[in-house]
């Protein structure tokens, strides 16, 4: 049953105060979908939520979803509790509204990917999938 | 790898029973993965557990239940004792994927380091629901927290089973569903110590709560001792007091969990039936056995899947398919193989 044990958890969570999260929900359904266990958390949260979620949920993988714009001090910031909680080999990524010329600070600041607007699910998938068992020990 | 002081597990063991969040997240993970570091981990926290009560809360998809946990949780807080949540649902039989979607309703208790929230898929899990959803009440209970609640959608077997592991049942019904029928069906009206009317700020709620209580006198709403659910096997004499009443009539109360209402109702109710069941002679002993009955079912399992000769069961398979012999005389035959000194 050791695939049971190596399935992926994956948190997928929005922070800050986007009115809608169908996108994310969208995501969310796919990694399902894709044979993930996927934690969804809601609206409306702050990185103290996502980082607390993340580490009862000890996920594999949090994905953050945000259109609002504040992405430059939410994301990292989320990654900075993460880190100081203890999850240092949790993978973190992120979707939705970010200009290109922010990509690379935020890479340096912890977010592994960058997901674009209409990327395919599959693509997510993908990445996901290789990038978890790259930081499992086998 | 057993289990000597120096051990990574007993380390692990160790800061969950002081309290660490993520040495309690990481033991979790370890116990659902159900292998041989889960059952050595379990072994380990097993004699720091029996003091947290354990409530089940079930009923039909969106029914409230989440926003109901979350509330009588904050009303615990309130009272100064710790909770831990358990929120399970199914996964996906074809893909084994799972959508986890309580935590949304429970948004209200982040930030509280007196609650910790664990979600749970079911993964079509071996020994079923009640064996690893049991693992992590345990964790939480070694872990300290002094109420815990088990949220289980009950469209299926799984809230019957969670009456194998949860002190106190809680059945959360909605008005307007047709839900009593449903109740009826699954034999809930059975499992269940305490019924809630949820959304009772909608119409028919009052028809609701009077259709229940009508059917608990036609009951006679004598309560039968938690019986032993989802446990496969007989062994020995049923306790004396087994198929008795135990006299606890459940209340039908009506809460709106969205605002808070007759919540604390609910709480007093939880805590009488604590109260209550505390003092039923065999409560614990029905316990341990429906513990003692899963643990057993899945060591059988295991025992048969690493015995299990595979040309000996390809042989039983073909038998069966061309029906020089039925099912059952040929898994009796397997079994036999693994009998001492039948090594054929
Ligand atoms: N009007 C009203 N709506 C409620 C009440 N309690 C919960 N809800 C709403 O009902 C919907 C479902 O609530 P949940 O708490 O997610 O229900 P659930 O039973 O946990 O749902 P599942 O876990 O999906 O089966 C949400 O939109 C809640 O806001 C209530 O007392 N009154
Ligand atoms: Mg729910």
């Amino acid at each position: 049953m050791s695939s049971e044990e190596k399935r992926i958890r994956v948190l997928i969570a929005k922070p800050g105060l986007d009115g809608h999260d169908r996108g994310a929900k969208v995501v969310a359904r796919a990694l399902r979908d894709a044979g993930m266990e996927v934690i969804y958390t809601g609206l409306r949260q702050t990185p103290e939520m996502i980082a607390e979620a993340a580490l009862e949920e000890d996920v594999d993988v949090v994905g953050l979803s945000i259109l609002s714009g504040a992405h430059m001090t939410l994301l990292p910031r989320t990654v900075e509790l993460l880190r100081r909680m203890g999850m240092d080999d949790v993978l973190v990524v992120a979707g939705g509204i970010i200009p290109d010329e922010d990509v690379p600070a935020l890479q340096a600041a912890g977010i592994s990917r960058v997901f674009g607007p209409g990327t395919p699910t599959e693509e997510i998938i993908a990445y996901i999938r290789e990038a978890v068992s790259a930081r499992r020990p086998s | 790898m057993t289990g000597t002081p120096s051990s990574p597990l007993s380390a692990l063991a160790e800061r969950v029973l002081r309290g660490e969040r993520r040495a309690l997240a990481q033991a979790i993970s370890c116990l659902e993965a159900g292998e041989a570091a889960g059952r050595e981990l379990l072994a380990l926290l097993y004699p720091h557990g029996g003091r947290a009560h354990t409530i089940g809360v079930t009923g039909a998809p969106g029914t409230g239940k989440s926003t109901l946990v979350s509330a009588l949780a904050r009303g615990y807080r309130r009272r100064g004792l710790t909770v831990g949540i358990v929120a399970v649902d199914p996964s996906s039989p074809f893909t084994g994927g799972a959508l986890l979607g309580d935590r949304v309703r429970m948004r209200d208790l982040s930030g509280d380091p007196g609650v910790f929230i664990r979600s749970m898929a079911t993964r079509g899990a071996l020994g079923g629901l009640a064996r690893t959803a049991g693992d992590v009440v345990l964790a939480l209970d070694a872990a300290g927290y002094e109420r815990i609640f088990v949220e289980t959608v009950g469209a299926g077997q799984d809230e019957v089973e969670v009456a194998t592991l949860a002190h106190t049942v809680v059945i959360v019904e909605a008005p307007g569903l047709g839900d009593e029928v449903q109740v009826l069906k699954a034999g809930l009206l059975e499992t269940g110590h305490i019924l809630v009317v949820n959304k009772a700020d909608r119409d028919g709620a009052e028809q609701t709560v009077a259709a229940l209580q009508a059917m608990l006198d036609l009951t006679g709403g004598a309560h039968g001792v938690v019986d032993h659910h989802g446990v496969r096997m007989s062994v020995g004499e049923a306790p004396a007091d087994d198929s008795v009443g135990d006299g606890w009539r459940p209340p039908v109360l009506a809460t709106i969990a969205t605002e808070g209402r007759g919540v604390e109702e609910v709480l007093d109710a939880i805590e009488a039936h604590r109260a209550h069941a505390a003092s039923a002679a065999g409560r614990d002993r029905h316990f341990a056995e429906a513990q003692l009955a899963r643990a057993l079912d899945e060591a059988l399992r295991r025992l048969l899947a690493e015995h299990l000769d595979p040309a000996a069961y390809e042989e039983a398979v073909q038998a069966v398919l061309s029906r020089s012999a039925d099912p059952y005389t040929a898994a009796a035959r397997l079994v036999d193989l693994l009998r001492p000194g039948n090594d054929r």
